[in-house]
């Protein structure tokens, strides 16, 4: 069938030919259609088959709010479900299935939904399927899931990328109607920066569906030929077709999908298939036009019966006719237009059916007026119509198409998706914009002003409106002529009729019926019928049935339409890939990373990299012949404790404190005390909530008089920051404090281990005495290194070997791993990782992460001597609540296996004797577990009731998750040098 | 500055900074500046813009203002806090050097490898700014700088002249991370 439908003119490119296919069958069209105008000037009109009733479907209109042309678009991974056939642009090679059946389009065996269509009712899936109750999970719900929905995904990644992005505007114009372009042209004339915005890839809106005349031109020609040429010649003016403004959010800001490349049939490599636009905009008028309602009567879903509007856009727009032979079913004036059109495109108007007693009459077209469409017959496609006359007699019609036009309905979703209501006009039977999100004004046939003329000057003023408000003057506009016709409408909502169903949302298969139903089963208010029927809850958000719905739930209810109410609307106005919303924000760039200084000479040791947060740390460094990780966090261990280990530091937060109060801000912000502590000097602080318990821990270095350096934790560096800054800019505004993060400005390393002075003295300039007389313990200064580079040096140790950390400024943290690694040769130095951080610090029984797990005081840890009585600190006074403080508070303790053969499990549970391991019996838990190989065997630490008294005690740790019992000792919580003889060194 | 014997790498890496040239956009990784932030000190705020414009030779900018005289240029990043930028080449330890210069009226912290800093520019400037960041890049005057956030990156995006020239400063150890999205908009722009 090579196009037997194509009518002469319209807005395609009959010079460029383009192949495509449809459920793997070949076929031509022109540049400028779309997939289902195409189709239909093939002649087919079967496109789809209905949710939940497979029933076949053809496209009921020509634009975005189509419920029935759904397809699977591209294939392989490229392949999207559910794509629209009606705004799908045509490209050389498309290729697209559809979907919802099984074999064939034409035989779909799940049709048989549809015989059974008395069992799945709205609401069937709350009454059925109710016993055995055990089914619902493992057969019906599988069942169900398999037969409903519509497209498959590809079950692959997307292969596409799609990019996000931020514009800036004084007037956002949504849709370039013929109101969109008044509003556009007038702003960007008096020098706004205006974004002009249309789903469409043309512009120009209904004009291009219609042959009206605008001006002295066609409508089609002033909005391509002098309305864009304008707009595009001034640079204030971005003109955004193929964008869907989606969503009105807070603050005047849009979303806005931008379908970039979606109508080519290959992507550049690296460049976006959609993008993601969030636009500020000052102002914003909405001129999204009015989308056509249906009439509901029985078997009203038929391919071939469309929107009368939309069969106008095919037959003009496209020069495709969905058959040789149409009829047309109208309340309104506006449906007569169709009739008229068809008519001078030379399609055989079969009948005009106008339920109105006095409409106009259509010339050379068999008219029929106060009659209705009572019943339609073709299984794959529409064969004829049954008509009642307004005599009462019915009559068969021949007729392969049927337009059908209920009346127009302001598309007022984007005033909506803020809580705004539309309020019922009952001149055009519809309801218009009510209360507006702030900063959004509504022009054209989007407020219900229908005629040309009427919209371009809505939009116009409108535009003009907009920008008094924001101090730009604009000029009256000079809006060019065009029709100014009167739509005259007598409301009739759907036909009553004996037999037969009479849909009403055809995405969800939700009938007449239903809504009776609803109503009869006390589902009344439209938000209940809403939810019970699922009318307006598929991918179309009901655009054409939510009216239609909520009319007949008010006729069975005997409330006015107004008093019914209406369901709201909130974003997408149509769907969003998520892919979209994730911009380039997947995979491996999901989220930043953080490298360390030395990151680049790990990554030549083959590290095996961790992420502690966004940073990657080197977690162990494996050497040739170790097979297995603990081989290699093993010997990191021992060579430190034995000789000298060097470990990147530089995770760890650097806050510089500096000011007159600064020893005043660290007393109050920390537990214990900082007032006394001596330039050169650093202290170790825990810093507590103000519920008393555990915050993060970290060092204060200082420096001078009114500086200091204060470290924290690796995962809480930005937490204590903005804590830190929350408390200096709000409780206590008075002190001279000023504080700013320093982590990444600094190259931190620590070297610790019997030989870490010895190494460091070969880096440490030396005028720099770093003897343990010179600079002991918690010692702490600013010295040079290598020759005259600046640097700082602090004794702290979190091994508990003599230890240091030594910082330069990050450029040269590569040449001083480099260096130190060098300098380390002749003591057989190692580079350890985090893992051999962690056995270290749990044999020396220091607290990280797990322990300061937020529900662990300061007692808890076994540093209750630490919070000051002397002074107030953040925490102090609540730490002392009577229910903390009892003498079976949870201590920190180490354990250690009874039989050394056996590992210990982190968040095991400490049970007594051979009591029952369950709840009540509970007497503590392990946080921390690592096999130390200075002792060789598995060492936990962890919280015991009253710990600090029970050395010695053995306990079961009990794992109920993995059924596991481990008998061990509670032991002192520092398995190596308890005394902190080494660290002092 | 005293000669000693560690070479420096640059936050990418690298021991020079990259450059890359892309279609109406270039992006040049910069080491050649020092970086100092400075806070006025409580109550003591005239007392330090005196010593400021002595010192400097201007005035401290204002909200999401830069102002300059060679060799220095300060940028406005909070209420009573700026950084400050000078040739690295002259004053390697701007911190001290400015400290000195500022008193006991200012707290002045080391920041300059806290950043990585990349200038970057062309006629596409405008439209890659557009991918990657929440300002208004093409209502910028050329003295203006304000914070943001680049791909989950805290950033702050200097504007040295009006939709042409712009320089980023973001977090020395996201370098490359940063660098990758500046690589990625500008490539999906060109």
């Amino acid at each position: 069938m090579s196009q037997a439908n194509r009518l002469a003119g319209g807005l395609i490119d009959r010079s460029r030919g383009i192949s495509f296919s449809f459920d793997n069958k070949r076929y031509t069209g022109f540049a400028g259609d779309t997939l289902a105008s195409a189709l239909l000037a093939n002649g087919e009109r079967l496109m789809g088959r209905s949710f939940k009733y497979h029933r076949p479907r053809g496209p009921l209109t020509a634009g975005s709010d189509e419920p029935n042309a759904l397809v699977e678009l591209r294939q392989g991974a490229f392949r999207e479900p559910n794509t629209r056939a009606t705004v799908t642009e045509l490209f050389e090679g498309l290729s697209a299935t559809s979907q919802n059946r099984w074999p064939s389009l034409a035989f779909d065996a799940l049709g048989i939904n549809d015989l059974l269509s008395p069992f799945f009712s709205a609401g069937f899936y709350y009454k059925t399927f109710m016993w055995p109750k055990a089914f619902w999970e493992k057969v019906y719900e599988p069942l169900i899931r398999r037969a409903a929905g519509l497209g498959r995904l590809s079950m692959a990644p997307d292969p596409d990328v799609y990019d996000k992005g931020f514009l800036h505007c004084d007037l956002l114009v949504i849709g370039a109607g013929p109101t969109g372009l008044a509003a556009a042209l007038t702003a960007a004339r008096a020098g706004a920066r205006v974004i002009l915005a249309d789903e469409d890839y043309e512009i120009g809106g209904r004009l291009n569906s219609e042959t009206f005349v605008v001006g002295d031109t066609s409508g089609t020609d002033w909005a391509r030929n002098h309305a864009r040429v304008e707009l595009l010649s001034m640079p204030n003016v971005r003109l955004m077709t193929r964008t869907t403004i989606i969503g009105t959010f807070d603050h005047g800001i849009y979303g806005a999908l931008e379908r970039v490349s979606d109508h080519l049939a290959h992507r550049a490599h690296g460049k976006p298939r959609q993008i993601f636009w969030r636009i500020y905009s000052k102002r914003a008028v909405l001129c999204a036009g009015a989308a056509e309602r249906p009439i509901a009567f029985a078997n009203n879903d038929r391919p071939g019966i469309m929107l009368a509007g939309a069969l106008r856009s095919y037959v003009n727009r496209w020069a495709a006719a969905p058959a040789r032979k149409v009829a047309v079913f109208t309340n309104n004036d506006d449906g007569l237009r169709t009739a008229a059109d068809l008519v001078a495109k030379g399609v055989e108007v079969s009948a005009v059916i106008d339920t109105r007693a006095d409409g106009a009459k259509v010339a050379d077209a068999d008219h029929f007026r106060g009659a209705q469409v009572i019943d339609t017959k073709g299984r794959l496609g529409l064969t004829s119509i049954t008509v009642r006359l307004s005599t009462g007699e019915t009559r068969t019609i021949a007729c392969e198409a049927l337009g059908v036009s209920g009346g127009w309905n302001p598309n007022v979703h984007l005033t909506c998706h803020q809580r705004g209501r539309p309020n019922w006009e009952p001149s055009i039977a519809a309801f218009v914009p009510g209360n507006c999100p702030p900063g959004m004004t509504v022009a054209g046939a989007a407020r219900g002003v229908f005629s040309t003329a009427a919209a371009l000057t809505s939009g116009a003023a409108a535009a003009r409106e907009a920008l008094a408000a924001i101090g730009i003057k604009a000029l009256p506009a000079d809006t060019p002529k065009a029709e100014d016709q009167p739509i005259r409408i007598e409301p009739l909502w759907h036909v009553g009729s004996a037999k037969g169903r009479a849909w009403v949302d055809l995405q969800n298969d939700v009938t007449v019926k239903d809504v009776k139903l609803a109503h009869q089963e006390g589902f009344r208010s439209v938000e209940h019928l809403k939810r019970y029927t699922t009318l307006g809850m598929a991918t179309d958000q009901g655009k054409t049935s939510n009216m239609l719905g909520l009319v007949v739930m008010a006729e069975i209810s005997g409330r006015s339409i107004p008093a019914t109410g209406t369901t709201i609307y909130r974003p997408p106005y149509t769907p969003v890939p998520i892919a979209a919303l994730a911009g380039r924000s997947c995979g491996r760039d999901f989220r930043p990373t953080r490298l360390t200084p030395s990151h680049k000479w790990a990554s030549e040791q083959g590290a095996v990299f961790v992420e502690v947060g966004m940073w990657l740390r080197a977690q162990w460094l494996p050497r040739p012949g170790e097979i297995h990780w603990r081989q290699s966090v093993d010997r990191e261990v021992l060579t430190t404790r034995s000789s000298v280990g060097i470990c990147d530091v530089t995770t760890l937060g650097k806050i510089d404190v500096q000011g007159k109060d600064a020893a005043e801000f660290l007393n109050r912000i920390y537990a214990n005390p900082f007032g006394k502590l001596a330039v050169g000097k650093v202290r170790y602080g825990l810093m507590l909530r103000e519920d008393g318990m555990a915050m993060d821990d970290g060092t204060s270095a200082r420096l001078a008089e009114d500086h200091f350096v204060t470290t924290t934790t690796t995962a809480n560096a930005v937490a204590v920051f903005r804590h830190m800054e929350f408390c200096r800019q709000c409780l206590w505004p008075d002190l001279d404090v000023q504080i700013i993060s320093t982590t990444e400005a600094w190259a931190q390393f620590s070297v610790a281990g019997p030989n870490a002075r010895r190494l460091l003295q070969k880096i440490v300039d030396p005028q720099h005495d770093i003897s343990n007389e010179a600079f002991p313990y918690m010692a702490c200064g600013e010295i040079s290194v290598c020759g005259g580079l600046r640097a700082r040096l602090f004794r702290i140790s979190f091994s508990g070997e003599l230890a240091y950390e030594i910082a330069v400024p990050t450029r040269y943290g590569d040449a001083l791993i480099r260096a130190l690694v060098d300098a380390g040769k002749e003591f057989g130095a190692v580079v350890y990782g985090t893992e051999a951080l962690g056995v270290m610090r749990i044999e020396k029984g220091h607290a990280a992460g797990n322990e300061l797990n937020g529900t662990t005081t300061a007692l808890n840890l076994g540093m209750g001597g630490m919070v000051s009585k002397k002074k107030d600190g953040i925490g102090s006074t609540l730490s002392e609540r009577e229910g903390l403080n009892q003498p079976d508070a949870l201590n920190l303790v180490g354990f250690r296996p009874l039989d050394v053969a056996r590992p210990l499990t982190a968040g095991s549970h400490l049970i007594s004797g051979r009591e029952r391991a369950e709840a009540a019996n509970d007497q503590g838990y392990i946080t921390s577990v690592a096999f130390s190989p200075s002792l060789c065997h598995s060492v936990g630490l962890g919280f015991l009731k009253n710990g600090a008294a029970r050395k010695g005690e053995v306990l079961r740790a009990v794992n109920p998750l993995k059924n596991e019992e481990v008998e061990v000792e509670v032991v002192s919580p520092h398995f190596v040098d308890p005394e902190g003889e080494r660290l002092r060194a | 500055m005293p000669e000693h014997r560690l070479h420096s790498t640059t936050p990418l890496g690298g021991t020079t900074p990259r450059v890359d040239e892309l279609p109406g956009f270039r992006i040049a990784e910069n080491v050649g500046a020092a970086l100092a932030s400075i806070a006025s000190r409580l109550n003591r705020e005239a007392e330090f813009a005196a010593a400021a414009k002595r010192f400097f030779g201007f005035e401290m900018p204002g909200p999401g203002k830069v102002a300059g005289k060679t060799p220095y240029t300060a940028i406005w990043t909070g209420v009573d806090q700026w950084f400050v930028e000078a040739p690295f080449a002259s004053h390697e330890n701007v911190a001290r050097i400015v400290k000195n210069g500022l008193g006991d009226s200012a707290s002045v912290t080391e920041q300059t490898d806290g950043w990585a800093r990349f200038d970057v520019g062309g006629p596409a400037a405008p439209a890659v700014f557009e991918r990657l960041c929440a300002l208004d890049v093409y209502a910028m005057p050329g003295s203006a700088a304000s914070r943001t956030t680049i791909e989950h990156i805290g950033c702050i995006v200097i504007c040295r002249e009006a939709r042409l020239q712009f320089s980023i400063l973001g977090p020395r150890s996201s370098a490359a991370s940063l660098h990758h999205a500046l690589v990625a908009a500008a490539r999906s722009v060109a």
